[in-house]
C-alpha cells in the first residue's frame, strides 16, 4: 500500500464523491449482498450461536479487565520459547522495531500477512522511507497495493474493485513488483489467481524476513494464531527465516481453550464459512521448522485510550470479522474510504475516535455521525459489540469537546431544548408553524401522493432535506390543538 | 389502567392524524386514554446529535408529563426506544439521582403502540377494515432496538379487506437517522432511494409504518418522485373502519 488517508475529507463530504461511483456502488451492493447472504446461512445453522457470543463477550471482557497481567504473562511465555518481545507505545515505536529488525539482516525487502495492526501503524509507508520493499502478500491486498490503492474493507480491501478492474492492475503494475502478468490474462477468477499464485511465489522463496499480524496471542502458552483462507500467510509464516509479528494488546487471550468460542464465531462471521481453510499456529521458535528469529512488537497506539472509555471500551473486543461492515447500509453504499482510515464501517466508526480521541480533527469527529443508528451492526457482531450505544456516546464526547459552541447546530439544540421543555413554548411554535404553513406555497408548494401539501425548496439548512425530498407543510393545526379545542375528539 | 398517549414531537407538530388514529383506535377498544398535555418530546434529537446537557430539561419534562399512568403508549418505536433505552443515560448525565429514580420509574412503562395492543390488550384483531394494497416497513428503532418482532404484521393481517403485499429488503434502515438525514444528507438520500425503489417494486399503494419520522423520509422521496405510492401510520390502517370515511379517500373529497 502506497496511498495514504492523511488529508481526507469528513465523512459526509468523502461520502458524496463516493456515492456517485456508479462502478463502486454496484461492486459493493453485489459483493456486500453475497456475503451477507453467506453469513447468514451459516451463522443460522448455529443453534447456541447466541451463547456463543456471549462468551466471546465475556472473554473478551474478563482479558481486558486484566490487561496488564495477560500480557506479562504472554511476554513471559513467549520470551521462554524463544521469541523476542517489544512494547511499543505508539505506530512510530512500532514502525521502528520492524525497520530494525530488516536492518539487522541487511535486506531491501519483506514479505507481509495480511494484517491490519501492520496497515493502522503505516508499516509499509515507514518501511519504504528506510529503503524496504514491503510486499503483501493477500491477494486483496496486494490488488490494493499494486493499484496504489487504500483499503476499503478488513476483510475484503479490494471489495470496490471487480474482476475487470483487477485484470487491468495486474496487467499494468506486476511487472514493476516482480513477475509480470500474461499478455492475454482475462478476467476469469481462476487466471487472475493464477498469475497473482505465480508473482507471489517469487517472492515467497526470495524472501528472508516476514511481517505479520495475529488474530490471537494466546498468554498461558505464548502461541500466536493467525486465521486466513489462501495459504499465503502460511507461506510467509513458514519459509522465511525471519519473523515479526506486530500485535495489538487487545488480541491477547488468557488461554488455549478460549480459541474454542473465536475459532467458532470469526469465520462464520468474516468470510461466511464454518471454517476457514488455514489457521496458523506458532509458539516462539520451534528449532529445525520454519523462522529461527522471532519477534512479537505489542502495539498500544491508542488501546490504553480507549480501554479508559468506561462505554467505548467494549470496541477492544473486535476481532476484525468485518461483519459489521457487510450488513451496513451505509457502508454498503459509500464504501470503505469515505471512512478515511483502514478501519472503516461501524466499527471503523468508533474505533478510530477511540484510538485517536475526538476533538482533534474534524475527519475523526465526522465519523460518530456516519451512522443512521439502525443497529445492524449490533446484530450482526460475534463479540456483542453495542455500536449504536457506542457512537451516541462519542456524539456526546465530540459535542463536549467543542462546548461552548455557536456553531449552528449548536444554537439549534439549545433552541430546541428550550422549546422542547415546555408545553406553552411548544405550543405557541406549533401555531406559528400552522400559520408558516398556510403560508408556505413561496417554498415550493406540492402535492403530495395521498393529497397533502408537501413543501419541496427550503431555504438554509432546510435546503439539505428538501435538495431531494419533500416535506409535509406544517398543518393547520397540531394534535395538541386539535385535543384542547375537541376535549380529545369528544366535541368534534 | 391509567392509559397516557405519548403522541411524540413529530406526530404532534407534522402528523396529527397519526394521533387522532391512536385515540380513535384505542376508544374503540375500550382504553380510555388521556393526553397528558405537559408532554412535549422525549429528547432523542438532543441525545443522537450528542447534545446530552440539552436533552436534561427534555427528558425531566417526559418524566413530569408521564408520571403516575400504568401504561405510556406511542406511535413510534423510535421515541419509546428513546424513552426505555436512553433517558437513564441522560438522567445519570445530569447527575440528579431524583430524576434518575424518576426515570426508572416511568420508562419501562412507555410502549410502542403494536406492543400495547399485542401485549396489554391482548388483541391482535382490532376490527380494522383496509381496503387497499399495503406493504410494510419494519422500523429500524421497532425491529431491533425493541424486537417487536411481527407484531405489527399480525395486526395489519388481521385487517378487513386489506391486500399485504411484501416489501424487498424490508429490514434495511430507510437512511432517515434523525439529524443524519441533513447531516450526511447524500448518504440518507441514497439509502432512502433505494428504499423508494423496493417500495414502488412491491406494487403497493400505500406503505405503513410505525414511525412518522421514517415515514416522512420516504415518503418525501416518494412524493418528489410523484411515485403514486402514500405513506401511512400503522396506527390510521388499524383505525380505519367499513363505516368511516378511509383516509386514503381524503384526497378525492377535498
Amino acid at each position: 500500500m502506497t496511498g495514504t488517508f492523511v488529508g481526507m475529507p469528513a465523512f459526509p463530504s468523502a461520502a458524496r464523491t463516493a456515492l456517485a461511483d456508479t462502478q463502486l456502488r454496484a461492486n459493493l451492493a453485489h459483493a456486500t449482498g453475497t456475503i451477507r447472504a453467506k453469513r447468514a446461512a451459516v451463522v443460522g445453522e448455529v443453534d447456541h450461536w447466541e451463547e456463543l457470543r456471549l462468551a466471546g463477550a465475556a472473554i473478551k471482557d474478563n482479558t481486558l479487565r486484566h490487561l496488564d497481567e495477560h500480557l506479562l504473562t504472554l511476554e513471559a511465555t513467549l520470551t521462554a520459547r524463544g521469541a523476542t518481545v517489544h512494547w511499543a507505545r505508539d505506530a512510530a515505536e512500532a514502525c521502528a522495531v520492524v525497520a530494525a529488525v530488516a536492518k539487522d539482516h541487511g535486506v531491501d525487502e519483506v514479505v507481509k500477512v495480511k494484517s491490519m495492526a501492520t496497515a493502522e501503524i503505516g508499516l509499509n509507508e515507514a518501511l519504504a522511507d528506510e529503503g524496504i520493499a514491503a510486499w503483501e502478500t493477500d491477494l486483496a491486498e496486494l490488488i490494493v497495493q499494486l493499484g496504489d490503492d487504500l483499503p476499503s474493507h478488513i476483510l475484503v480491501p479490494a471489495i470496490h474493485r471487480n474482476r475487470e478492474e483487477i485484470r487491468q492492475i495486474f496487467l499494468d503494475h506486476m511487472a514493476a513488483a516482480g513477475r509480470p502478468a500474461p499478455a492475454d490474462l482475462t478476467s476469469d477468477p481462476a487466471r487472475l489467481a493464477e498469475a497473482a499464485r505465480l508473482h507471489l511465489r517469487e517472492k515467497f522463496l526470495r524472501a528472508r524476513v516476514a511481517v505479520s499480524g495475529a488474530n490471537f496471542a494466546v498468554a498461558e502458552t505464548g502461541t500466536l494464531v493467525v486465521v486466513e483462507s489462501e495459504g499465503n500467510g502460511r507461506m510467509c509464516l513458514t519459509l522465511p527465516e525471519v519473523l515479526v509479528s506486530v500485535v495489538g494488546i487487545e488480541k491477547v487471550v488468557p488461554t488455549y481453550a478460549d480459541l474454542d468460542v473465536f475459532l467458532q464465531l470469526l469465520p462464520r462471521s468474516s468470510t461466511g464459512e464454518r471454517m476457514n481453510p488455514y489457521t496458523s499456529t506458532w509458539t516462539g521458535v520451534t528449532p529445525g521448522d520454519g523462522p529461527q528469529e522471532v519477534h512479537v512488537v505489542l502495539v498500544d497506539n491508542g488501546r490504553t485510550r480507549a480501554l479508559a472509555d468506561e462505554t467505548g471500551r467494549q470496541a477492544l473486543r473486535c476481532i476484525r470479522c468485518s461483519a459489521c461492515l457487510n450488513v451496513c447500509p451505509v457502508y454498503e453504499r459509500t464504501g470503505g474510504h469515505a471512512y478515511g482510515s483502514v478501519y472503516p464501517g461501524p466499527i471503523g466508526a468508533i474505533l478510530n475516535p477511540l484510538l485517536k480521541g475526538v476533538g482533534v480533527d474534524a475527519q475523526t469527529d465526522s465519523l460518530p455521525y456516519a451512522s443512521t443508528l439502525c443497529g445492524a451492526c449490533f446484530e450482526a457482531c460475534p463479540v456483542r459489540i453495542d455500536i449504536p450505544s457506542v457512537l451516541v456516546d462519542l456524539r456526546a464526547q465530540v459535542v463536549d469537546s467543542h462546548r461552548p459552541s455557536r456553531k449552528p447546530e449548536a444554537v439549534a439544540m439549545r433552541a430546541a431544548s428550550w422549546l422542547l421543555s415546555s408545553e406553552s413554548r411548544l405550543g405557541a411554535a406549533e401555531r406559528a408553524s400552522g400559520l408558516f404553513g398556510r403560508a408556505a406555497g413561496r417554498f415550493g408548494r406540492r402535492t403530495s401522493p395521498g393529497g397533502r401539501r408537501a413543501l419541496s425548496r427550503l431555504p438554509g439548512p432546510g435546503a439539505a432535506w428538501t435538495d431531494a425530498r419533500d416535506l409535509p407543510a406544517p398543518p393547520a393545526e397540531s394534535f395538541r390543538g386539535w385535543w384542547a379545542r375537541t376535549s380529545g375528539g369528544r366535541d368534534e | 389502567m391509567r392509559v397516557a398517549l405519548m403522541v411524540t414531537c413529530i406526530n404532534d407538530a407534522l402528523f396529527p392524524e397519526a394521533g387522532k388514529a391512536v385515540v380513535t383506535l384505542l376508544r374503540r377498544l375500550g382504553v380510555d386514554v388521556e393526553f397528558p398535555a405537559a408532554q412535549t418530546c422525549c429528547g432523542q434529537p438532543m441525545v443522537n446529535t450528542g447534545y446530552l446537557d440539552e436533552a436534561v430539561p427534555v427528558v425531566r419534562n417526559f418524566v413530569s408529563a408521564f408520571e403516575g399512568y400504568d401504561c405510556v403508549v406511542t406511535p413510534s418505536g423510535s421515541c419509546a426506544g428513546s424513552a426505555r433505552h436512553q433517558h437513564a443515560l441522560v438522567a445519570r448525565r445530569s447527575g440528579d439521582s431524583g430524576l434518575a429514580s424518576a426515570v426508572a420509574a416511568v420508562s419501562p412503562r412507555v410502549l410502542e403502540l403494536s406492543e400495547f395492543l399485542v401485549d396489554v390488550l391482548g388483541v391482535t384483531d382490532v376490527g380494522a377494515s383496509f381496503p387497499h394494497t399495503v406493504t410494510y416497513h419494519p422500523t429500524c428503532h421497532s425491529l431491533r432496538m425493541l424486537g417487536v418482532g411481527d407484531r405489527p404484521l399480525a395486526l395489519l393481517r388481521a385487517v378487513r379487506d386489506i391486500r399485504l403485499v411484501d416489501l424487498p429488503a424490508a429490514d434495511a434502515c430507510c437512511g432517515f437517522g434523525g439529524t443524519f438525514a441533513v447531516k450526511n444528507s447524500d448518504t440518507s438520500v441514497a439509502m432512502g432511494s433505494d428504499k423508494a425503489r423496493n417500495v414502488v417494486a412491491s406494487g403497493a399503494e400505500v406503505l405503513v409504518a410505525g414511525d412518522s419520522s421514517c415515514l416522512m423520509h420516504i415518503g418525501g422521496t416518494l412524493s418528489r418522485q410523484k411515485a403514486g405510492v402514500r405513506t401511512m401510520h400503522l396506527a390510521e390502517v388499524l383505525a380505519s373502519t367499513s363505516g368511516a370515511a378511509h383516509p386514503v379517500d381524503a384526497v378525492r373529497s377535498q
